[in-house]
């Protein structure tokens, strides 16, 4: 029964090798089966991946130790001769960990040196990996903990995965309260460096002085109080990712500091003239208008492009029509849940008020809605007097500057075109509204014709028109 | 208990087996009573409800997922799986209660005599 142990090629070297070895070193899971599709010779590589030893499986049939679906439902090999090609399949198999692995399984029939049958080589590659960056990129509908399926955030979400591969300095923008902090954090855990640290730092948090100790560190000695040795933040993140966020608000002074390190990739401690070689990737977000901030000489040009390289934009949460639905869906079902509270949906008045509303603190502010209305909620449905008061007073909607310090639409990729005039405060559904009014008025009150520049079917466009009672009118 | 079949094997696969044994055992290991039933199509969920609803108490099995397996063993059903050998054999070990999971009943697949293809029971 040691035969196979003893399977040599002859002729290729000088002295014979042994084939096991050889296949051994080969990082595809490789068996060989007799003519009776019994288990031959397997690899190293295919006993990691099925789990069965070569001494369980020597003589098995192969579906017996493969558990392929493809054995199961349609074997290739039963009409394969020594004429035919080799077939490649994708399937599945169920290992003895009980894991279902997607595998790409290449069949081929092994002939004697007569041209006859003697065997057949089946290779199998694991296909996990490459399926995992397939689901990354079609899971469109989130990414980590980040959700939405507006266009907006779709086209995102199919960037993070490309933009988390390489080390390029990401420059993420939005209002306040989108989700920048947690895009940093989904960039940094889908990268190479996801076993290294995520360090993040407020750069409007500190005051200038101590924003430098911070973020480079300082030697002993190096001004009164400094008793001992400080890393600071870039050593720390060494082989991870430093993440700065309200990099607006970074000080003149140690944006040339930045700026620095960015070029050279070395950091000075204050007090040190050794400097420590950091591999660090660079993220940095900002709710600031930084272009208008280089134009006002607040920010520094040159940093500016060494941040923007590549940037990333979320938008606010008034432009990504339906998911305020969908965030306000996920958060009811997290704070039920975590309340233990019997909250089950929301009523249409009670969801019409939330629509209707601009929310200029964004996702944050949507959140902290869901999160008092579950609280004051008894159980069953939320009702509009489950909502915070203010949303439903209108003057202090308006009162609000619902873009804070920034100037969204500086920001925005550009808007859809529109010849209506645009509201300060409008909303998704007035913008929509909006949209249709301006389709009406084009198409001559023809809703054919209004369907089709909007590119909706004629049952959209009526359901819509009811929606916002625009027949009514 | 319950066997699920490839031809005469112990399916390579749970998720994908299409016919079952099911049979009842005495202490003593006789065998009480025995049915064939076939599957109107191979799904591991459906295979599960046939479990519960048959009562039953241990499974024999090749490869099954985690899901499944953990299901099963919540619902205080014992699974003995990566079982290779014909569906016999593996009843003759369970009577002697020397069968265990990932056991190669290598005698029942080496001495067959017509090739590596399972015999249709049904």
């Amino acid at each position: 029964m040691n035969t196979w142990q003893h399977t040599q090629i002859k002729g290729l070297f000088k002295t014979p090798i042994e084939l096991p070895s050889l296949m051994d070193e080969i990082p595809l899971g490789i068996a060989v089966l007799d003519t009776q599709r019994r288990i031959v010779l397997i690899n190293r590589a295919f006993e990691a991946l099925s789990g069965f030893s070569l001494g369980d499986a020597r003589g098995i049939p192969c579906f017996h130790i493969m558990r392929s679906r493809l054995c199961i439902q349609k074997c290739p090999i039963k009409k394969m001769d020594s004429n035919s090609e080799s077939i490649s399949v994708e399937s599945d198999m169920i290992n003895k960990e009980r894991e279902l692995i997607p595998v790409l399984i290449n069949l081929s029939p092994i002939k004697d040196t007569h041209g006859h049958l003697i065997g057949f080589l089946e290779t199998v590659e694991d296909l996990r990996p490459l399926k995992e960056v397939d689901a990354k990129i079609q899971q469109a509908y989130g990414f980590r903990h980040i959700i939405g399926k507006s266009r907006e955030m779709t086209k995102l979400f199919q960037t993070i995965p490309l933009v988390a591969q390489n080390d390029s300095a990401v420059l993420i923008t939005g209002e306040t309260g989108t989700g920048k902090d947690m895009l940093a954090e989904a960039i940094h855990q889908a990268s190479n460096r996801a076993k290294g640290p995520f360090v993040k730092i407020n750069c409007g948090a500190l005051p200038e002085t101590l924003l430098e100790s911070e973020l480079f560190g300082h030697q002993k000695g190096a001004f009164t109080g400094a008793v001992e040795n400080k890393p600071g933040r870039f050593r720390l993140a060494h082989n991870g990712t430093l993440y700065l966020t309200e990099v607006g608000d970074l000080p003149l002074a140690l944006q040339v500091k930045l700026l620095t390190f960015l070029d050279d990739k070395v950091v000075y401690p204050l007090g040190s003239t050794k400097g420590f070689q950091a591999n660090v990737r660079v993220i940095t977000a900002t709710h600031r208008n930084l272009d208008m901030m280089v134009k006002e000489r607040m920010f520094r040009k040159d940093l500016m492009f060494r941040l923007n390289v590549v940037r990333l934009h979320l938008p606010p949460l008034r432009k990504r029509g339906d998911d305020v639905r969908l965030i306000l869906d996920h958060f009811l079902n997290i704070f039920a849940s975590r309340f233990r509270k019997d909250v089950k949906n929301i009523s249409k008045k009670a969801l019409q008020i939330l629509l209707d509303y601009s929310f200029p603190g964004n996702v944050r502010e949507l959140r902290n809605v869901v999160e008092y209305a579950v609280n004051i909620c008894p159980k069953g449905q939320i009702q509009p007097m489950h909502l915070p008061a203010y949303l439903m007073d209108a003057k202090s909607q308006s009162a609000l500057s619902p873009f804070g310090e920034a100037e969204p639409s500086e920001w925005s990729a550009p808007p859809i075109t529109s010849n209506i005039e645009k509201s300060d405060h409008w909303t998704w559904a007035s913008r929509e509204r909006d949209i249709i009014m301006e389709a009406l008025v084009k198409a001559g009150g023809r809703r054919n014709k209004a369907a089709a520049i909007l590119g909706w079917g004629r049952s959209t466009l009526w359901r819509k028109m009811k929606q916002y009672k625009i027949n009514e009118q | 208990m319950l066997i699920a079949l490839y031809g005469d094997q112990v399916a390579p696969r749970f998720d994908l087996a299409t016919e079952v044994h099911i049979f009842q055992m005495a202490g003593n290991g006789e065998l009480l009573e025995q049915k064939t039933v076939v599957l109107p199509r191979a799904s591991a969920e459906q295979l599960c409800h046939l479990v519960l609803v048959e009562k039953i108490q241990t499974v024999i099995c090749g490869g099954i997922e985690d899901e499944y397996y953990k299901y099963l063993t919540w619902k205080n059903v014992s699974v003995f799986d990566s079982v290779v050998g014909s569906y016999k054999a593996a009843i003759k070990r369970l009577q002697s209660k020397t069968l265990r999971p990932g056991d190669i009943i290598r005698e029942s697949i080496v001495r067959r005599k017509n090739g590596t293809e399972p015999q249709k029971l049904v």
